[in-house]
């Protein structure tokens, strides 16, 4: 018994060598920076960025298996592993971002940049531990594992009242959602009696339940998950948060933290509550368990919150705050790929998800940029900006294009995609509705464009330089967000493949 | 037929990309080498255009066999292979030209070309060609992509070049002009975009190299019933999705072309943006709505377009006159030549929806003399603002003998925008009268009036620019110069030719235009479904 135990131990551990490397990496990056953190101050940045590199070795590695391990608590496959990849690669980026951040180098933040690197890991742990969970319980340990780090994250600047304030709210709107999602976890746990995902769909196959119980636990956890991917109406953190976080927290966020959510959802969705003892016609299509209507209430949602985040972003001012209302309508776009309840529709959320972390990394990258040379996230300070920083210009042009969703770029493919699986799946309401959202999108994401290049500088008009970083970091988001929106063959298959998950058709 | 190993069409469309990205390369100072790549390189291009001319097989028809296009290429671009729940994806590299591309392309390098002389003068140089070029070929790609995904990068990359051409080159209210025809047409082209998802949903062939069923956005294909699967969405005939999807394809059309009541944008569009920029507008984009309808709609949509050919001939009577009646209401000389367009593009919708050979061949001739036409009217207001730096229509008289050389080139391009007989506009108007006669004679009727308002505003403009007294600030006004001149005599000896011997533009469009129109109505008459008639 033992020794069975202790085979089965060490066979998990070995499917688990890339969130031990990121442990380890943690671990390495609070211990390094208080022996070497007063001469080396960006220590914890270089430690990290090792780490992340071994850690996606061991996850490229993993790419293809399927395998379930520490006793049903968790499974590696090919669908976490795409997750992985995202948070691996945003995390990457943002910790370049952050060594180049000003608001990191010129507040009390640099004597404790040590801290700021380990939480970054912590939540991309916390990330893979969520794309990859599938018991109630563990799912919920590694959401909190996230939101922790994020509150203290979005913090992180003491003595801005904003990002103290930004970081109060996120707790408390946190701590109700996951408080919520919680009392879900015990109403299906009552239901069920379990708490692994494939165990709860057994048993309401075999046993029955209540619909109306069933749909309200539903509700409850949709609360939790809704929160972590802002959609509305549990999106009202969202602006204000970003608004007062860092702008690499920000970024991370928008990024990470919801692509972890999305993660997350979508296999409890696709775990629970489908009926596999029938079979639909079409291949890769999964039965809706009776009397749970979960994808007309995902698309509802997803309408929602496109629309809102959509009509509220035409009139912010704050660059932050504007991308943060964008980034609420594009979790409405990324479940359009959720409402389908086919195959197709999840390889078009995992595209999507590729593109968006180009584009938007890149847009946020171009507002810190921005904000470091002129100290202002107002739209107003990019009046004739363009002329002023043209490399800089023109690439923040290819990124809000691509993140309207116009060719030839990245982000219309991403579109292209969920429009089709909505298509082929015929919800042509919704898909008319989003596409309506990328035209009221195009209007915001416009007025940037406008004042960058429309306007004249008013009272600064002298060129401002860039360094040779800097316009390294924007090709490196430029030149996916650019080449995968003429060439896109080989993404598709890499998002096509990934939508296999443990135990799932 | 290659040159260097690349189809002449690739170069045709790409050409103006490396010279943008030459432009880019230019050295700060040098503004002249910018201009000088640009119009070589447009240039070129017309050079192409005619070497595809001189080479064009007027026997072949085009429109839904593969055999009757000519300069095919046909490449994978895109190939993703199969999983278990998803076939395989194949987008094509696919261009190819038939008689209603042909004159697109020839008009449109044409156009580019005058364009580019005609922007020498603008300032920021460097940023002005580069989306100049950039949207050059978007124009270009539109007219021969015969691969729909590809069409539709090309519709979409104009956007943002125009955008900026609109927003940053414009007059005092170019900022609102900008946005609005950058939302309308972004409407019109999602609109387009979930068709186009549908319709590959819809269609599947069989590719020739493994045998297998695949997905196709290949146009040719979509235009075949036998290609559709059973039970997909737009599968069968006169079903409601599919006259759905023919009506928001109509729209996405019906903004560029511009159709009332998508038309708002237009005026905007053209009194703010910079005159070469109006040139294009007027003589190139708003062909593509049109070309699109003959092009995709039509062929792929036959019982959607003969059920709806009647409110599409009404809605083309409605811009003929109201475009006719509204441009006799303007004091501003441009606006007056933006309103002139929205009617003379009626005459294109009301021959296009008269489906018959006489209706559609004066379609696409009034698409290409519109082109040019249009291009020379805006040229003409451009030459007067740059001089007397207003527009206003009360503000002018007696330039008749002030500047005598721009009378001369005004009028040829008056009269041919009225319709006088000798000049292209009469033949194309005449033609599409013809066409629209026989289907709905009271529609064509009706829509005649708007020829005598069209007079009516043109003879008194006419009259408000160049007859009566000459007000005193203008009497330094100095006479076209050689340089607008190189850029309106071709278009007037284009005009003057075509209304005297229209038949070399005739017979390079009879073919395909006749394959078109039986294509069209035998599709659309095998379900029973006859063209409408007024009683």
């Amino acid at each position: 018994m033992v020794e069975q135990f202790g085979i089965e131990l060490i066979q998990s551990l070995k499917n688990f060598l890339p969130e031990i490397t990121l442990t380890l990496t943690l671990a390495f990056v609070i211990i390094l920076d208080l022996i070497f953190g007063r001469k080396v101050r960006n220590i914890g940045a270089y430690v990290s960025l090792v780490g992340l590199a071994v850690t996606s070795f061991f996850t490229v590695k993993q790419y293809g298996g399927t395998y379930q391990i520490f006793r049903a608590m968790f499974v590696v496959d090919s669908y976490s592993t795409f997750f992985k990849f995202i948070f691996i690669l945003s995390a990457f980026i943002i910790i370049v971002f952050s060594l180049q951040s000003y608001e990191l180098k010129e507040t009390s933040a640099r004597r404790r940049l040590g801290e700021y690197y380990f939480l970054i890991l912590s939540l991309t742990l916390g990330a893979f531990l969520m794309a990859g969970s599938v018991n109630l319980l563990m799912m919920y340990l590694s959401l909190e594992l996230v939101s922790i780090s994020s509150y203290i994250l979005a913090g992180y600047i003491k003595e801005s009242e904003r990002s103290s304030e930004a970081s109060m709210k996120y707790v408390i709107y946190g701590a109700l959602s996951s408080g919520l999602m919680l009392y879900g976890i015990s109403l299906i746990y009552g239901l069920t009696g379990e708490l692994n995902i494939y165990a709860i769909n057994a048993s309401l196959l075999s046993s029955g339940y209540s619909p109306i119980v069933l749909l309200i636990a539903l509700i409850l956890m949709l609360a939790g998950f809704g929160y972590k991917i802002s959609a509305v109406p549990f999106h009202y953190w969202t602006p204000d948060v970003y608004e007062g976080a860092p702008i690499t927290v920000t970024a991370f966020l928008s990024v990470s933290s919801k692509a972890a959510g999305f993660a997350m959802l979508v296999r409890f969705l696709k775990a629970s509550f489908i009926d596999r003892t029938v079979t639909v016609g079409i291949e890769g299509a999964w039965a809706i368990i009776q009397g749970l209507p979960w994808t007309e209430i995902i698309a509802i949602l997803s309408a929602l919150t496109m629309t809102v985040g959509n009509i509220i972003a035409i009139w912010q001012n704050n660059l932050k705050r504007m991308l943060a209302y964008s980034s609420i309508a594009h979790a409405g776009y990324i479940l359009m790929g959720v409402v389908v309840a086919q195959n197709l529709g999840i390889s078009a959320m995992l595209l999507y998800f590729l593109a968006y972390l180009f584009m938007n990394l890149g847009a946020f990258y171009c507002v810190m940029v921005v904000a470091e040379k002129t100290g202002s996230e107002d739209i107003e300070v990019y009046k004739g900006l363009g002329y002023r920083m043209p490399f800089l210009g023109v690439a923040f042009t290819i990124f809000l294009v691509s993140l309207t969703g116009i060719p030839p770029t990245f982000g219309f493919v991403g579109k292209l995609y969920l429009f089709s699986a909505l298509i082929n799946a015929k919800v042509i309401w919704l898909a008319v509705v989003g596409v309506l959202n990328s035209v009221v999108s195009l209007y915001y994401y416009i007025r940037v464009v406008r004042n960058m290049f429309l306007r004249d500088p008013e009272l600064e008009k002298s060129p401002i330089a860039l360094s040779t970083v800097h316009i390294a970091v924007i090709l490196v988001l430029l030149i996916p967000t650019l080449l995968f929106g003429v060439y896109f063959g080989p993404i598709v298959d890499l998002a096509q493949s990934s939508v296999a998950m443990f135990g799932l058709r | 037929m290659q040159i260097l190993g690349i189809g002449i069409l690739t170069w045709i469309v790409f050409l103006p990309i490396l010279a943008m990205i030459l432009v880019l390369l230019v050295p700060k100072g040098r503004e002249i080498w910018i201009k000088w790549i640009s119009v070589v390189a447009t240039g070129i291009q017309v050079i192409l255009a005619v070497v595809l001319l001189l080479n064009y097989r007027y026997d072949l028809a085009g429109i839904n066999t593969l055999e009757g296009f000519q300069f095919v290429e046909k490449y994978r671009w895109i190939d993703v292979s199969g999983v278990a729940w998803f076939g395989r994806i194949v987008i094509e590299y696919f261009l190819g030209v038939d008689g209603l591309s042909m004159p697109m392309v020839v008009l449109t390098a044409l156009i580019c070309f005058i364009g580019s002389i005609a922007s020498w003068e603008l300032p920021k140089a460097k940023g002005y060609y580069a989306l100049y070029l950039l949207l050059d070929t978007g124009m270009m790609g539109v007219f021969v992509a015969l691969d729909f995904f590809l069409f539709y990068i090309f519709w979409e990359v104009m956007l943002l070049p125009m955008y900026f051409l609109i927003g940053i080159w414009g007059g005092p209210r170019r900022e609102y002009a900008a946005i609005k025809f950058f939302i309308y047409t972004l409407l019109g082209s999602v609109l387009m975009l979930l068709v186009m998802i549908g319709l590959y949903f819809s269609t599947s062939i069989i590719d020739p190299v493994t045998g297998e069923k695949v997905h196709t956005f290949n146009m040719l294909a979509m235009m075949d019933p036998k290609n559709y699967e059973p039970g997909a969405i737009f599968s069968g005939l006169h079903t409601t999705w599919r006259y759905i999807a023919y009506i928001a394809l109509f729209i996405g059309f019906a903004i560029k072309v511009p159709i009332v009541p998508f038309h708002t944008w237009l005026p905007d569009a053209h009194v703010e943006a910079p005159t070469p920029i109006s040139v294009i507008l007027a003589g190139v984009l708003l062909k593509m709505g049109t070309y699109g309808m003959l092009r995709i709609s039509f062929p792929i949509f036959p019982d959607g377009m003969l059920k709806y050919a009647l409110p599409m001939a009404i809605l083309g009577f409605i811009n003929i006159v109201y475009g006719a009646l509204a441009a006799m209401a303007q004091e501003d000389f441009k606006k007056l030549i933006a309103y002139s367009s929205i009617s003379h593009m009626g005459y294109v919708v009301l021959g296009m929806a008269a489906l018959n050979t006489q209706g559609v061949t004066g379609a696409i001739m009034q698409m290409f003399n519109h082109g040019t036409i249009t291009a020379m009217l805006f040229l003409i207001v451009g030459v007067l603002y740059d001089r007397a730096h207003t527009r206003g229509l009360y503000e002018f008289g007696g330039l008749a003998n002030q500047m005598p050389k721009y009378f001369g080139i005004v009028i040829v391009a008056f009269f041919a925008a009225l319709g006088l007989p000798g000049l292209s506009g009469f033949i194309s108007e005449a033609f599409v009268f013809l066409g629209a006669f026989q289907t709905y004679k009271w529609i064509a009727i009706f829509s005649a009036t708007g020829v005598i308002i069209t007079a009516g505003y043109i003879l008194w403009t006419t009259q408000r620019l160049f007859f009566g007294q000459l007000p005193d600030r203008w009497k330094n006004l100095p006479d076209i110069n050689a340089r607008e001149l190189v850029t309106l005599v071709p278009l007037a000896i284009i005009v003057i030719f075509l209304g005297v011997y229209p038949s070399p533009l005739i017979n390079l469009m009879n073919t395909s235009v006749n394959h078109l129109v039986r294509f069209v109505s035998e599709m659309g008459q095998a379900g029973g479904m006859q063209i409408g008639i007024l009683p």
